[in-house]
Formats: structure tokens, C-alpha cells, sequence
């Protein structure tokens, strides 16, 4: 089954996807930004901060299903020896980091009209923040060391550990008295979001997700790339 | 309706700097590795211009080179 995820197969999709990728994220995205600016409703409680969800909600997300998707990468990875996997995981980092950074962000920039801070050592804020640290420790690891097999062992235990702290992330809010609300989508229960407010925000996750894949897509072709020019250059 | 959009009931500095540096960030990422694909594509295509026929011919015969080589103009 593996064989389908070498890269000789798979760089004639992936060198081409983008173009596509990034039209379909331009279409999504702009429906999504009309939604939540100028169609969606304000709330009766928090009025027109509440538009802060639509950024900052669906950058959480997809950091932490980023990180997820890393750490299986990296587990199955080292188990099988599929050196392909930590590529697609280290490809993936970049924009999960970034959507981590825009999750923190957006959220004090709300922290501040709602809580009346911009920050809190709050226990959703506080984990969301570790999952950067790993994010960061991640992309070091990659950066400053030359052995391949040191790195796949380093980034497998610290995408292991990191992945602790997301059911953490996930729950602080019921575990603990946070500042934070707890979650008002529910897959397994009745959501207590509004359809007139659910709608914008599934359009800007899926144009955050459109866009990580763009991110990743470009990414990968530079990883495959350089390993390419390293071939050149044994010729 | 226009100033509405703008000032929010006053929550309009918030909400447009919170898309603004969600924005900001997007494009930011996106050139930086742009800017990184290219350069190790304009990397890859001066080594592979300074191989000699044998050696081009061998490395033309594994596809993803020859991908790499015809995907010049993509993103």
C-alpha cells in the first residue's frame, strides 16, 4: 500500500495541484470573507466581535488536526521506515505553525473587547501556546541537524509529546474555569451556534484548509526537489 | 451600511486587525515558500544544464526530473 506514496509517483500530481489549489482557496475564501464581514449576523452579546470566530476558530482547528496528522505521519513513519512521511509531516509544519500564530493572535485581539485583556494565563490559551513551542522545536530540529535518521527519531519523539497536549487543548475548557467558552460546535451533540453564524465558519475552515494544502503542496515539491539536486550533484 | 462595515458599533479596529494579520500572515508564508521553491528549482535547473549529455540523459530517464524539468512556469 505504501508504494503509492513514493515520490516519483506522486510529484507529477503534486507539481500541478497548486495552480488549481490556489484558484479554489482565492473562490472559497472570498465567499467565506463576504460571510463573515458582511452577511453574518452580530451576536446579542459580544456584536460585531464576534466576526473574530470566523479567523480565529477555524486557525485553531486546523493547527491542532495539522499536529495530529504530523504525529501519525511521524509514528508510521518511523515503525515502517517510510522516509516519505516525515517529508509530508515537515511539509505540513509551516502552516500549522502559522495557523497556530494566527490562533493566538486573533484570539487576544478578541481577549481584549471580551475579557478585557489581551492576554490571560488561561488554561486553552496556555496549552495552545506549548503547541507552538512544539511547532517551533519541530522546524529547529529539521533546520540545524544534517543526520537524517537523528532527525526522524527527534521530530517522531517531539510530535509524540506534543500530541499530549492537544486532548489538553480540547478539554481545558471543561476540565478547568477558563476565561475561554467552551466549545459551541458539537459533532457527537446539538451544536449551540446558529446556522446564520455556522454557515461562514465552515466556509473559512475550508478555506484555511485549502489553503494549508496549498502551503503543504509547494512545500513538498521543494522538499522533493532539493533531494533531487542532492542527486544531481552524486552524478 | 459602508460605515457600519467599518466601525462595528466600535468593534471595528478588532475585527479588522484580526483578518488583517490573518491576511498578512497568509500572504507572508506564501511568498516564503515560493521564494524557496523557486530557488531550489533554479538550483536544480543550473545543475542539471552543467551535466554533460551522458549523464543528462541518465538523469532525464527518472521521471521526477523530468517533471521538475517541464513544471518550470508552475506555482
Amino acid at each position: 500500500m505504501f508504494k503509492y506514496f513514493e515520490p516519483n509517483k506522486i510529484f507529477s500530481i503534486t507539481s500541478k495541484a497548486p495552480k488549481y489549489v490556489l484558484f479554489l482557496f482565492i473562490v472559497i475564501l472570498s465567499i467565506g470573507l463576504t460571510e463573515a464581514l458582511i452577511l453574518s449576523p452580530e451576536d446579542y452579546k459580544q456584536s460585531h466581535s464576534v466576526r473574530i470566530m470566523y479567523v480565529h476558530v477555524p486557525a485553531a482547528w486546523i493547527s491542532l488536526g495539522i499536529f495530529s496528522v504530523m504525529t501519525f505521519l511521524s509514528i508510521v513513519g518511523y515503525i515502517f521506515k517510510i522516509r516519505n512521511f516525515f517529508l509530508i509531516a515537515k511539509s505540513l509544519a509551516p502552516s500549522g505553525l502559522v495557523f497556530n500564530i494566527i490562533a493566538l493572535v486573533t484570539g487576544s485581539i478578541w481577549g481584549k473587547p471580551t475579557w478585557g485583556t489581551w492576554w490571560a494565563w488561561d488554561a486553552r490559551i496556555t496549552s495552545m501556546l506549548i503547541l507552538a513551542l512544539f511547532y517551533i522545536m519541530y522546524l529547529i530540529v529539521w533546520r540545524i541537524s544534517e543526520n537524517d535518521d537523528k532527525v526522524f527519531k527527534v521530530t517522531s519523539i517531539i510530535t509524540i509529546l506534543g500530541i499530549i497536549n492537544v486532548p489538553i487543548i480540547k478539554y481545558s475548557v471543561d476540565w478547568w474555569n477558563t476565561l475561554h467558552q467552551p466549545a459551541s460546535i458539537n459533532i457527537l451533540s446539538k451544536s449551540s451556534i446558529h446556522i446564520s453564524m455556522l454557515f461562514p465558519l465552515l466556509t473559512m475552515t475550508a478555506a484555511f484548509a485549502l489553503f494549508s494544502l496549498l502551503i503543504f503542496l509547494m512545500k513538498y515539491n521543494t522538499e522533493l526537489i532539493k533531494i533531487k539536486n542532492k542527486g544531481l550533484d552524486r552524478l | 451600511m459602508i460605515e457600519n462595515l467599518f466601525f462595528m458599533n466600535g468593534y471595528g479596529l478588532y475585527v479588522w486587525s484580526a483578518f488583517s494579520f490573518t491576511i498578512v500572515s497568509f500572504l507572508t508564508l506564501f511568498l516564503i515558500i515560493k521564494i524557496q521553491y523557486n530557488k531550489e528549482k533554479n538550483k536544480f535547473i543550473v545543475k542539471f544544464g552543467s551535466l554533460n549529455s551522458e549523464r543528462a540523459a541518465f538523469a532525464k530517464s527518472q521521471s521526477i526530473n523530468k517533471e521538475i524539468l517541464s513544471n518550470i512556469s508552475n506555482i
